[in-house]
Parts: structure tokens; C-alpha cells; sequence
């Protein structure tokens, strides 16, 4: 067991898998770049050389149909995006290809490939290179789609994810490339499927998604000043979705709030709401609450940005509001002082 | 060229100051591309661009005071504060917009010109693009319509060697050239020195001249250089992906003051002429930063989204 920073556990994820299986390999823009994909891929080029650490042409969609077809034919391949804006460009290799080859094809043949993507956030991102549009693939039968949120799980569903036989959707948010925690040394899965319980709790259910899990477990620690003693889950599979996880945990609390750093509008927040209300042995207390963006693009302005995005105090205030109290004036207002367009504060742009 | 090239340098050097809170992607060093293209373009003639648009938008006659509000993400920025340095428009000039994801104008700015062949219009549409545009499947797409209707666009195609730290080595084959692409959709095309200002010019004035005939588009690949880092202010030769020794060579090849040696040994611009039009554009940048800074921040998160029928 180790400290790193997500960033490094996801590297770490790599390279044992790379050890593993001679098979594996890593291709994207810029993979092989000299600040290492946001210190994700550093040093791998120098272990693995370049055969399997690779660069390639600024063709996302042409891209993810040849490591498509490469992994119908041995080959392991991870192809990366620094942001998920522009594995867009690829709609059709991801969800009508990858995610049906093995369907339709009666089961004989196996895309053994993950699609990672960087979820953009802060400093001027704006419209188009901070689309959280994970809901999209979790949508798609026959694709798996992880968001870890603390390093042990990026390494280890990483991991995970190359030796899957599936295609799978890995999304790591740039807000979280620093921050650290343990990490086991060596190699080791984490299961895709059951979500992690981050904290354990009897009033309140917070099913948080992502970066969000981390300002999911602050409101936490604010709540259990107020005496509420509320129950984190880290989402971190939406595909597939870990149901009984969550009947658990809300049939116990009876209260639920969703938390994605999403659009609310046929969301995973939905399908999260969906998923307990329609099952008739779990009574909620109070009508189920989601936090999420609001329902317009990002701007790029901080200002506006700043407001934009929902914070721990959002998730305070949704959790009180079930318990009868109703919200103070300035209760969400933003504090001065703070930059809110920034992961850390030692972040100075300009990416 | 000065304009651009002060303007990039005043974006820098504010930069630290934290006040531009978004990417920014500079074009010291390739301001030639711009400025002599927009000089054969007309004024009513459309354009479109990517991620690095800054002198694109200048040179077609853009707003610099709301330029540098969209970068301050104020009010009275071009795009009111919600698009910020990668998104640039100024539709008083024909600067339809710009956006960072590679390769998407293409297909718009086509789209522009299909429209003004339907509609019987005669403007010319130059759609701007970084060599690494040509990567994407739908710069083929794009020209193979283009090509098959005889649209009225000419693609600009900047080539300066890299996509943010990938060198072409390892992005395009090294033994045929950018422009021949083009050339394989029965599109005209040719390479041209981006560093040479009367050269783009002369040969976009032809390539204008073409398109304007309704003989379908045309297509030019300015060789050039960017001198800063991809993205940001600073310079990164130091860390890793290209060499000093390439940067100064293209740096001896500076557009800006090549240029402007040839100008005054042609005895039709001063040293002192010089240095008065840089005096006179750095106080118009001083109060363009003013004008940014004292601008609002934008306020209505919904505005926008939606539009409205009039
Ligand atoms: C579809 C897409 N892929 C990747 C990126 C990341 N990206 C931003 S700028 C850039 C470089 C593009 O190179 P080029 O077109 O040559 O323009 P230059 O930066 O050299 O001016 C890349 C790859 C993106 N914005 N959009
Ligand atoms: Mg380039």
C-alpha cells in the first residue's frame, strides 16, 4: 500500500496490466506526451517502448474502429481522449459497433477494448470540452461504463477494464488527477459492478457519481454536525448498475438524493431514482432529491461558472430540506475568496 | 501582423494575472497566415476557424475590445461572456465562429457556402483549419461535398509541423503532403510559405479568383511555425517534444520582421514608422484590456439556450 495521486494509480493501473499481457496497448493523442496525459501515462513510453505506448493521428472516429478491430484480432488496446468531448466524434465505433459485436455476432467474438476519456471541468472549459455525458453510454446494452473516484479504484478498474473481454467506458474527471490516497502495490482488480459504500450511514442515502462523491462526503461531515448521519455510496459503475447496492442502502435510510455532476433530463440521476421507486419493498420517507447542473450548456465565463456547478453545500441544503428545515437566505450564496473554476489551488491554467 | 502579434504578446504577458480564466492557444509567429489571407478576402466574405482563431478573427476585422471581454469571460465580450478564448464571432465582419473541436468548422463553413450557392449569394467562405484537421474524417467528407458541388469555400490550411506536442512524423505519412489530400478530391490546391505575407496574399487573391468563378473550392497549405507552448502563454521548447535549434531556424523567419526589413528597404515603411503604428496599437490593446476589465460579468445562467422566435 501506497499513497499516490489518482493520476499516478491510473498509470499504475497500466502498468501492471501491460506486465500482465504483452497484448495491451496504449494509443491516443498524445499518449507519449512529454507531461505524460496529465501524469498519467509518464514513464510507460521508456518501460513498454513505443510499439505499445503509442501516438496517433487526430482521427477519433477512424481511431476507435481500427483499435476495435485490432481487439477482435488479440491486441488489448486502451485508446485514450483528453477530453470525453471528443470520443463524440467516434458515436458510432463505440455504442453501434463495439458495444454490439458480440450480440449480434451470436457470442463468437469478443472486443476485449476501453474508451478513456477525460471529463473537462473549470478554467474557462466552456461548451465544448466539458461535456459530462456519461449517461450516454451507460444507455448502451453491451458496453460497461466506470467513473472511479478515489485512486485505489482507478488503478484497480483499470485494471479490471483491460482484462474485461468487453468494451468498456472509463471516465476519470480532471478534478480528480490530484488528489491522493492508498493504493495497494501490484496487481489487483476491482470488481466492475458493485458500487462502494465511501461512507456508512443511517438517515439519508447520497449516491454521488465521480468527482462528485468527494463533495459528497463533505456535505456528510457537515450533516453529522447537524446530527444526521448520512450514507455516501460512490456509483462508481453505471453499467452495470449495482441495484441491490442501493435497495440496501435506501431500504435502511429511506431517504435518497442522487448527485451528478450532470443534466438532471434522462440522467443517471433518473435512472438512479427510477431504480429504487420502482421497487416495492423500498419505502422512502421523503419525495427523492437529485443535485445536478442545471439545464444549459457550461459557460465559460468564471462567473457564471461558478454558479453553474453544484457544490457540497447544495447537497447539505437537499438533505435538510427533507428534514424539515427549510433553506436560510445566503445559505447557497458563493464565498468570496474562493475559486471556484479551480481543482486546487495551485492551478494556474491554462488546460 | 504587428496588430496580431502585439495583441497575441499583450495576452501573454497578461495571462498570469489570472484574469483570461480560459485555454488559450496563441498564433506568435504564424500572424503572416491570417493577415495575408484576410487582405485578399472581402470584407462581406465569410470565415470560420478552430481552436487557434485569435489572429484569424483580428485579421478579418474582428472587435478587439470584445475579444478581450470573451477572454476576461465579461459581458461585453463577443459571445457575452459564455464562450471565452476558443470560441470567437463577429458576424459585423463575416467571422461566423470558431470552436475547439478539431476539425468541426469544416463541415459548417462548407455548409455557409452551400447556402450561398443556393441562396444565389456570391460571398466566399474561407474555413480555417490546423494541418491536424485534415486528420479527421470529416475534413474528407466536407471536401468531397465541397468538391462534387462546386462550393464557393477555400480552405486555409495552417501548417505548422504540430497537433499541441505530436509531430507529423507520427500523425501523417512523410511522403505525400497535406495539400495533395485535397488534390484528391479534384479540389485545386497548393503549398505555400505561411511565413511569406505577400506570398499568401498573392496566392490567396488567385485562389479567391477561382472560387469566385464558380469553379468549386480551392485549397491552400501555409507552411509556418507557433512559437509559444500549444496552449497557454509561455514557450516549451524545453520540454521535450521538438527542438531549440528547429524554433530559432523558423524564428529566423520571424513573418513580422522579415517583412518589415523588406518594407523599409523598399523605402515604403520607417523605423520610426514602425514604431509609431506599435505605439499607436498598444495604446488601442491598453484600453481593450480596460474595456474588458471594466465590463460586467455576465449574469442569467439559462439565456441563450434556446432560441427565441421573433
Ligand atoms: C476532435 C478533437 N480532438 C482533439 C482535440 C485536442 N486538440 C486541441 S487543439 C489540437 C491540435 C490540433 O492541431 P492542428 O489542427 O494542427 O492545429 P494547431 O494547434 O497546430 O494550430 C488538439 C489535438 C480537440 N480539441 N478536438
Ligand atoms: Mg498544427
Amino acid at each position: 500500500m501506497s499513497e499516490l495521486s489518482y493520476a499516478e494509480a491510473i498509470r499504475d493501473g497500466f502498468r501492471e496490466a501491460m506486465r500482465q499481457d504483452q497484448s495491451v496497448l496504449l494509443i491516443g493523442l498524445g499518449i507519449p506526451d512529454p507531461k505524460g496525459f496529465f501524469g498519467t501515462t509518464s514513464g510507460l513510453r521508456e518501460e513498454f517502448g513505443g510499439d505499445r505506448v503509442m501516438d496517433m493521428p487526430c482521427s477519433e472516429n477512424g481511431m476507435t474502429g481500427v483499435v476495435l478491430g485490432a481487439s477482435l484480432n488479440g491486441i488489448r488496446p486502451v485508446l485514450n481522449h483528453q477530453r470525453l468531448d471528443f470520443a463524440l466524434l467516434a458515436m458510432d465505433q463505440m455504442c453501434t459497433q463495439a458495444a454490439n459485436w458480440s450480440y449480434m455476432f451470436g457470442g463468437q467474438v469478443h472486443a476485449p477494448v476501453v474508451f478513456r476519456m477525460i471529463l473537462g471541468r473549470g478554467w474557462g472549459q466552456g461548451p465544448q470540452h466539458s461535456q459530462a455525458l456519461h449517461s450516454w453510454f451507460a444507455h448502451v446494452p453491451g458496453l460497461k461504463v466506470v467513473l472511479p473516484s478515489c485512486p485505489q479504484d482507478a488503478k484497480g478498474l483499470m485494471i479490471s477494464a483491460i482484462e474485461d473481454p468487453n468494451p468498456i467506458v472509463y471516465i476519470d474527471h480532471r478534478w480528480l488527477h490530484h488528489v491522493r490516497g492508498p493504493v495497494p502495490s501490484g496487481h489487483y482488480r476491482t470488481e466492475i459492478g458493485p458500487l462502494r459504500v465511501a461512507l456508512l450511514g443511517k438517515d439519508v442515502t447520497i449516491v454521488a457519481i465521480s468527482y462528485m462523491v468527494l463533495e459528497a462526503l463533505e456535505a456528510a461531515e457537515r450533516l453529522a454536525a447537524q446530527g444526521i448521519e448520512a450514507e455516501v455510496l460512490d456509483l462508481r459503475c453505471l453499467r452495470p448498475l449495482d441495484r441491490e447496492g442501493l435497495l440496501r442502502s435506501v431500504r435502511k435510510t429511506g431517504r435518497l438524493v442522487a448527485v451528478d455532476q450532470a443534466w438532471a433530463c434522462a440522467g443517471m440521476s433518473a435512472e438512479i431514482l427510477a431504480c429504487v421507486v420502482e421497487d416495492p419493498q423500498t419505502c422512502l420517507k421523503n419525495p427523492p432529491r437529485r443535485v445536478t447542473l442545471p439545464d444549459c450548456p457550461t459557460p465559460t465565463s468564471p462567473a457564471l461558472a461558478a454558479e453553474f456547478y453544484p457544490r457540497a453545500d447544495h447537497i447539505v441544503e437537499a438533505v435538510l430540506e427533507m428534514f424539515g428545515r427549510s433553506r436560510e437566505p445566503g445559505e447557497l450564496a458563493l464565498q468570496p475568496g474562493i475559486e471556484y473554476d479551480k481543482p486546487n489551488p495551485a492551478f494556474t491554467g491554462p488546460f | 501582423m504587428l496588430r496580431i502579434r502585439l495583441v497575441e504578446e499583450a495576452i501573454a504577458d497578461a495571462y498570469p494575472r489570472q484574469e483570461m480564466r480560459c485555454p488559450v492557444h496563441l498564433s506568435i509567429g504564424q500572424e503572416a497566415v491570417a493577415a495575408g489571407t484576410a487582405a485578399a478576402l472581402a470584407r462581406a466574405d465569410l470565415a470560420m476557424s478552430g481552436h487557434r482563431s485569435h489572429a484569424h478573427y483580428l485579421a478579418k476585422g474582428g472587435d478587439l475590445r470584445a475579444m478581450i471581454a470573451e477572454l476576461m469571460g465579461r459581458q461585453d465580450g463577443c459571445c457575452r461572456g459564455r464562450g471565452g478564448s476558443m470560441h470567437l464571432i463577429d458576424r459585423s465582419v463575416g467571422f461566423m465562429g470558431a470552436v475547439p473541436i478539431v476539425g468541426s468548422t469544416i463541415p459548417i463553413a462548407v455548409g455557409l457556402a452551400f447556402a450561398e450557392k443556393l441562396r444565389g449569394q456570391t460571398r466566399v467562405t474561407a474555413a480555417f483549419l490546423g494541418e491536424a484537421a485534415t486528420e479527421e474524417g470529416v475534413f474528407h467528407e466536407s471536401a468531397n461535398f465541397a468538391s462534387l458541388h462546386r462550393l464557393p469555400v477555400l480552405f486555409v490550411c495552417e501548417n505548422n509541423l504540430y497537433s499541441v506536442y505530436s509531430p507529423m512524423a507520427v500523425r501523417q505519412p512523410a511522403h505525400r503532403e497535406v495539400f495533395e489530400v485535397a488534390s484528391a478530391h479534384g479540389i485545386p490546391a497548393c503549398q505555400v510559405d505561411g511565413n511569406d505575407p505577400e506570398a499568401v496574399f498573392n496566392q490567396v487573391v488567385a485562389a479567391r479568383r477561382h472560387v469566385r468563378s464558380g469553379q468549386g473550392p480551392f485549397f491552400l497549405e501555409l507552411k509556418t511555425y507557433r512559437w509559444r507552448e500549444h496552449c497557454g502563454p509561455g514557450f516549451d521548447n524545453h520540454i521535450g517534444y521538438r527542438k531549440e535549434a528547429e524554433f530559432l531556424d523558423w524564428k529566423k523567419r520571424d513573418p513580422l520582421e522579415n517583412y518589415s526589413r523588406k518594407l523599409i528597404s523598399a523605402g515604403l515603411l520607417t523605423e520610426e514608422g514602425v514604431h509609431e503604428l506599435s505605439e499607436k496599437i498598444s495604446a488601442e490593446i491598453a484600453e481593450a484590456m480596460a474595456f474588458g476589465r471594466k465590463s460586467p460579468f455576465p449574469r442569467g445562467l439559462a439565456d441563450f439556450v434556446y432560441s427565441i422566435q421573433p
